[in-house]
């Protein structure tokens, strides 16, 4: 078992196990520092398959910016104790197995798939990269990049609007 | 690494998104779980992107370069949306102090 392949289990298990105490913690604030640690290992996979760019930018935004957004609003206000209360057992039973459905569908869908053992490239490939990445968009995608400054900018002038005290 | 382990690990991912969105009351967890669903997505469009880089890369250097930007323009949307909604949640608590989304059922005040 080469070091790729360990890395790629030992991040799988990582993430799908942060993932499933996001939804088990009874307290907010730990499922948002378990949600970090799930788009901390996303971003090793980023790593592993040579996409940088990526890699860093959901560090920088998803556990800088999103994250610390949500734990500012849990602290703010004042929702750290588990207030939730006992609710029924056989709705959250019913959730859990209709989820589980969903992935036994798709996992078999899966199964009667055409093309079969598609390899993916880790380690090496240099379109990962910010040079290239960099060029493409500003070249081909000039104008969503263009556009999505439109969207932040409606995106902030909402919040404004929403978050806004009074009338 | 076969492809057939990412798109299981991303699909493990989405569906206990899928789960906590249906198991929890907590708006703010809710709105996390769907975050889950979205990094599951982004992870997945990655592995396809670097698979198509391996099999066009003769031909076409920049084979599968697209899968990364639109995992970039994924980011983009996702953080407008993030704040839009942490806003609306604000707001709900403001209005009536919980953030449990079963207070919501009548549209009513």
């Amino acid at each position: 078992m080469s070091v790729t392949v360990f890395l790629f289990y030992f991040l799988s298990v990582l993430a799908i196990g942060s993932a499933l105490m996001v939804v088990i913690s009874r307290n907010p604030i730990h499922s948002i520092l378990w949600l970090i640690g799930t788009f901390f290992a996303i971003s090793g996979h980023y790593i592993l398959m040579n996409a940088q760019f990526l890699g860093i930018v959901n560090i920088i935004v998803y556990a800088g910016a999103i994250m610390v957004l949500f734990l500012f609003v849990v602290m703010l206000m004042n929702l750290n104790t588990e207030t939730e209360p006992k609710k029924n057992k056989w709705l959250k039973l019913a959730g859990v197995v209709s989820g589980g459905c969903l992935l036994l569908v798709l996992v078999a869908a899966l199964k009667t798939a055409e093309k079969h053992g598609q390899l993916v490239q880790l380690k090496e490939g240099d379109i990962g990269l910010v040079g290239n990445l960099g060029k493409v968009l500003f070249t081909d995608y000039v104008v969503p990049f263009e556009i999505s400054s439109i969207l932040f900018l409606s995106a902030m002038v909402g919040t404004v609007v929403i978050g806004k005290k009074g009338d | 690494m076969k492809i057939e382990y990412y798109i299981v690990l991303s699909l493990a991912l989405f569906c206990i998104g899928i789960a906590g969105v249906l198991t929890r009351r907590n708006a703010i967890i809710i709105f996390m779980c769907i975050e889950l669903m979205l990094n599951a997505v982004n992870l997945l469009l990655v592995a396809f992107s670097k698979m198509h880089h391996l099999a066009g890369a003769a031909t076409n250097p920049t084979a599968g370069i697209d899968g990364q930007l639109f995992v970039f323009f994924i980011m983009v949307v996702a953080a407008a949306e993030v704040s839009v909604g942490l806003a609306i949640i604000v707001m709900m608590y403001r209005n009536v102090h919980s953030v449990d989304v079963n207070f919501l059922n009548r549209l009513k005040h």
